[in-house]
């Protein structure tokens, strides 16, 4: 009696642990990311209590960067990031056919989030690519680029090398880290968005969306 | 030309400037070139094309940036990310 019971027993904690494992492994990773993600900024902290604390060194940073990605990108593609907060940039590689209908996939930059991969004619997402720019240098105690830098940074690699950057970035699935919904209401307004501003210039994008 | 850098905390700074077609300007052009890839950084060269799209070119040497570039931007080498550089961005 007592040994089936105590066979029970085992087999029900077995059980109740295989369904938990997932929540377990999951709030255990959140925890470490967190407690790195303090110890990270605790360090930035530290580092930039030694050069003087200049509340205004960020905005004019981020300034500057605008200012950079504004002139190296399209107007249009400049109009998008400036209303909407991220840009989409065509797959294949950047070239002719990567701008037109039938590309078959896009990817959207967010300023240090990671890069999603969807399909434009369905809205289907397919990937995230987590990728940093991280400058170890450290110049005022961050390694973090500029948002805009960061987004300059990312679509100068893609369309000059994209296998390069997508072999280089962590692959995840989508909602890793981004939420799929906030994803999708981006597509939305992106759709709207470009057919409120449709020129000559976003002819090509509108036919896709 | 124009060797720009990113920078944390700052935006881009200018490295250094020059024509390329005086050879001591090139010279200097050459050695920030090298000094910045050194370091580690990607280096690319933004463009457009004739059909008014921009474009971007990494290169690996000065040979390769074409001679009439206004600019090369360099910035670090990309790095897989993890779950906590997107913590530390939204806590900004």
């Amino acid at each position: 009696m007592l040994l089936a019971l105590g066979t029970a027993a085992i087999v029900l904690v077995v059980l109740l642990w295989e369904l938990a494992r997932p929540h377990a492994l999951a709030a255990f990773a959140a925890t470490r990311a967190q407690l790195r993600a303090l110890r990270v900024r605790a360090r930035e902290r530290r580092e930039a209590a030694h050069l003087g604390y200049d509340p205004g060194r960020e905005r004019r940073a981020e300034q500057r960067a605008r200012e950079l990605l504004r002139s190296c990108i399209e107007e249009c593609d400049w109009a998008m990031y400036r209303d909407l907060g991220f840009l989409r940039v065509w797959g294949g590689g950047g070239g002719e056919r990567a701008h037109v209908s039938g590309a078959s996939y896009a990817y959207l930059i967010y300023p240090h989030r990671p890069i999603v991969a969807y399909v434009p004619q369905t809205g289907a997402l397919l990937n995230e690519y987590c990728v940093e720019f991280p400058d170890h240098s450290r110049p005022y105690g961050s390694a973090r680029l500029p948002d805009s830098d960061d987004v300059l940074a990312k679509w100068m690699a893609l369309k000059a090398d994209e296998r390069r950057l997508i072999e280089q970035a962590n692959m995840h699935l989508p909602g890793r880290q981004i939420d799929p919904e906030q994803v999708k209401r981006d597509l939305a307004r992106l759709t709207r968005w470009e057919r409120e501003t449709g020129g000559e210039g976003w002819a090509d994008i509108v036919r896709v969306a | 030309m124009k060797l720009l850098r990113m920078k944390p905390g700052h935006g881009e700074i200018l490295l250094a400037e020059g024509d390329v077609e005086v050879a001591e300007e090139e010279q200097r052009l050459i050695e920030a070139f090298r000094r910045e890839l050194d370091a580690g950084m990607w280096a690319a060269v933004p463009s457009e094309r004739r059909d008014g799209r921009r474009a971007a070119e990494l290169v690996k040497s000065f040979g390769d940036v074409p001679r009439d570039a206004e600019r090369v931007i360099f910035f670090p080498r990309a790095a897989g990310g993890s779950p906590h550089g997107a913590d530390q961005a939204a806590t900004r």
